[in-house]
């Protein structure tokens, strides 16, 4: 198996500040954008374009994924970590209240879950072996199968053996985000502990997906340096994963930090406007890949941004482990949302605007082993 | 004794006929065919140590034109 | 362009025209045309010696420094079958290039999808360079990449009938997805079809009734030269997209567009 390599960060942002208005003009009438179409897609040059990107975009995605907008919800299983890295709220050295939900409290915040309508949940965690390892993980799967047509998981790099277990548990997809394309400022931000490794990190999307998943989840920070930069090492990223692995759906997230008071401040400020571009640039550079848009993401942003290119709503969510059954406590969040609303009021503002809020596309009941 | 060569009955008169001097006799150049015995390859440097037997099945391939 | 080079099996092409060897009036005007056609790779058949006719041999006619042979199974009906002349090519060409045929159906020669990833599967493994001809499926042409075939041969219609890439839609998605190089062979009866094929991005186009059994065979081994080498620097230069509805040459921003209203 070859390994997936990058280009240097710096020649990534040369190769998107070459882009001129003629690139970008290229890029909205070729057929099938290749990674330089990226590259002006998501330069400055293409920022006059952002309307006509807009309209594309939701057009390739109403054609690809229909008027549905898919919801799911986090369910926040650990915040204990290993790991201190500068912006994150979990980081082994901030003083926060430290917890690890058992199999049984677990449970109860996924029957809330599903009981508010839920399908598809992703268990999150602090990246802590001692706290939530595979055996942990396999045995909540198999607890909550039954009960949710999908599982994803977001917590420390596994082994592809790893993966290949908690398949046959029940889980369904990986998300795990590289962070920062960047490796030198991947240094700088994640002080100590595993995650401190580059590469083992960027591997870890291969393992998911030489494991069977149905699906592996990729992003970057955005806040942390150059987001056009970032944006097309995702897309190498993604066009990467697609060749490879022919059988396995990815998905692109994008959590932007924001300035918020005693919170890790971004290092470079990435704009809605930023965001949309880029959302709108993958979206036109691959059609078939779905684009998450979290919570951290305000009401307002998230409504003008339905249907126009993601495809993928979490609703409702609690960053806390045991935040469902605790509304009240938000000590021990990893960040506090954007958009505080209800699942009710999100699927409302996505019924409003002429959508089908859809919790499913499958039934892990009918995952087999491969 | 009688061979069978690409398919046809073959009478081999010949005492302790190989394939190189089958080759030879049908004025073959060894380095132009494939020899196949009783489907096995024959390597050209066992051509003249190939013996041939009542029955055998020799095929002689080569390239011809094709798409 | 001697960047845009090809590579199979290790092998760097400048040519990305393949031809193949049947049907020529003669070996002169076959060997002519190969000239013409600049091409280096060749495919040959593999057929009992004509014991009638012991002296005619193709391959004084073929000068193998110029071009990689590829010899193929064609006949072969299934799995075993083309093993077998596999491996008989193999001893006979001293090379492991092998482009796979398994054709069952003697009225269409369309290629079997099973037998055709169950050969290629064990071909790999026995280390045989495997480019397997395949009716234009995407999955098939995963499937067989998965299992390490050199480079994906679908059909841009059935052979021989030089209908030319009826397959279009299909190939798209072929050159899309694959990892390793895809030639398009069979079908291609016109240069413009072979341009076309090229301008979709294939790697390579497989050519041979056309050329072979032209008017003047030399002349259209030329033509067809000229057309792939057209087709791929179209390819290479990017193509605009073609569209039902009239496109602007000049972009219509801000009109009749999105509203982005919402971002703060």
């Amino acid at each position: 198996m070859t390994l997936f390599t990058l280009p240097d960060f710096q020649q990534l942002q040369q190769t998107i500040q070459n882009c001129t208005t003629t690139d970008v003009e290229q890029a909205l009438i070729t057929k099938n954008p290749g990674i330089h179409d990226l590259a002006a897609l998501i330069s400055p040059a293409a920022e006059p374009f952002l309307p006509e990107m807009a309209r594309r975009s939701a057009f390739l995605t109403a054609q690809r994924f229909g008027r549905t907008t898919q919801l799911y919800a986090p369910i926040y299983l650990s915040n204990y970590c290993t790991n201190r890295c500068a912006y994150c709220g979990f980081s082994a050295s901030n003083r926060i209240a430290r917890r690890c939900l058992t199999l049984d409290e677990a449970e109860i915040e996924a029957n809330i879950l599903h009981d508010r309508g839920f399908q598809h949940i992703l268990l999150v965690s602090g990246e802590a072996e001692n706290a939530v390892d595979v055996a942990y993980l396999e045995a909540i799967a198999r607890r909550l199968r039954g009960r949710f047509a999908a599982i994803s998981i977001e917590v420390q790099p596994l082994s592809t053996a790893d993966y290949t277990r908690l398949f046959k548990a029940g889980i369904t997809a990986v998300a795990v985000y590289q962070e920062t394309y960047n490796q030198d400022l991947y240094k700088q931000v994640h002080l100590s502990g595993k995650k401190t490794d580059y590469h083992y990190r960027l591997e870890t999307p291969a393992r998911v997906a030489a494991a069977g998943m149905r699906e592996v989840g990729i992003g970057a920070l955005l806040g942390l340096t150059d987001w056009r930069a970032e944006g097309l090492a995702l897309g190498l990223h993604l066009a990467w994963l697609r060749k490879t692995f022919w059988n396995t759906a990815v998905t692109v997230s994008f959590p932007r930090l924001r300035p918020a008071a005693g919170a890790f401040a971004p290092l470079v400020p990435v704009s809605e406007k930023n965001l949309s571009q880029l959302i709108f640039g993958l979206r036109l550079f691959d059609p078939d890949v779905g684009l998450l848009l979290s919570t951290r993401e305000e009401a307002r942003y998230r409504d003008g941004m339905l249907g126009l290119g993601p495809t993928r709503y979490s609703a409702g969510s609690c960053t806390a482990p045991g935040g469902y059954s605790n509304p009240d406590q938000t000590d021990g969040e990893q960040f506090s949302v954007g958009d505080q609303r209800t699942v009710e009021e999100v699927i409302l503002a996505i019924a409003a605007k002429g959508f089908d809020p859809v919790s499913k596309d499958w039934d892990s009941a009918f995952q087999t082993e491969r | 004794m009688q061979i069978h060569l690409n398919g046809t009955p073959k009478t081999i008169t010949t005492e302790s006929m190989t394939v190189a001097r089958l080759l030879q006799e049908l004025g073959i150049p060894a380095a132009s065919v494939v020899v196949e015995l009783n489907k096995t390859i024959i390597q050209p440097d066992c051509y003249a140590a190939s013996s041939l037997q009542n029955n055998d099945q020799v095929e002689l391939i080569r390239f011809v034109g094709g798409g | 362009m001697l960047t845009d080079m090809l590579t199979i099996g290790g092998h760097t092409f400048n040519s990305r025209l393949f031809l193949g060897t049947g049907k020529f009036s003669s070996s002169a005007v076959m060997k002519e045309a190969i000239a013409a056609s600049g091409t280096e790779m060749v495919t040959v058949a593999l057929r009992r010696v004509d014991l009638n006719n012991p002296e005619d041999d193709i391959m004084i006619a073929l000068d193998r420094k110029k071009c990689v042979f590829l010899p193929n199974t064609s006949g072969a009906r299934n799995a075993e079958e083309a093993i077998r002349l596999a491996h008989l090519a193999r001893a006979a060409s001293g090379s492991s290039w092998l482009k796979l045929e398994v054709t069952p159906d003697p009225r269409t020669l369309l290629p079997d999808p099973v037998e055709t990833l169950k050969a290629t599967a064990e071909l790999v493994r026995a280390g045989f360079i495997v480019l397997p001809y395949m009716n234009a499926d995407p999955i098939l042409a995963l499937r067989l990449q998965d299992v390490g075939a050199a480079a994906v041969m679908p059909l841009g219609s059935p052979i021989g009938t030089n209908q030319g890439i009826l397959t279009a839609f299909q190939i798209e998605i072929i050159i899309d997805q694959a990892r390793v190089p895809v030639v398009v062979d069979a079908g291609i009866g016109a240069p413009s079809h072979a341009a076309l094929a090229m301008e979709m991005g294939a790697d390579a186009v497989l050519v041979n009734t056309a050329i072979s059994v032209a008017g003047d065979p030399v002349a259209m081994a030329r033509a067809f030269a000229q057309a792939v080498e057209a087709g791929r620097t179209a390819f290479v230069a990017g193509m605009g997209s073609r569209g039902k509805q009239a496109q602007a040459s000049s972009p219509l921003t801000g009109t009749l567009a999105t509203d982005l209203g919402f971002l703060a």
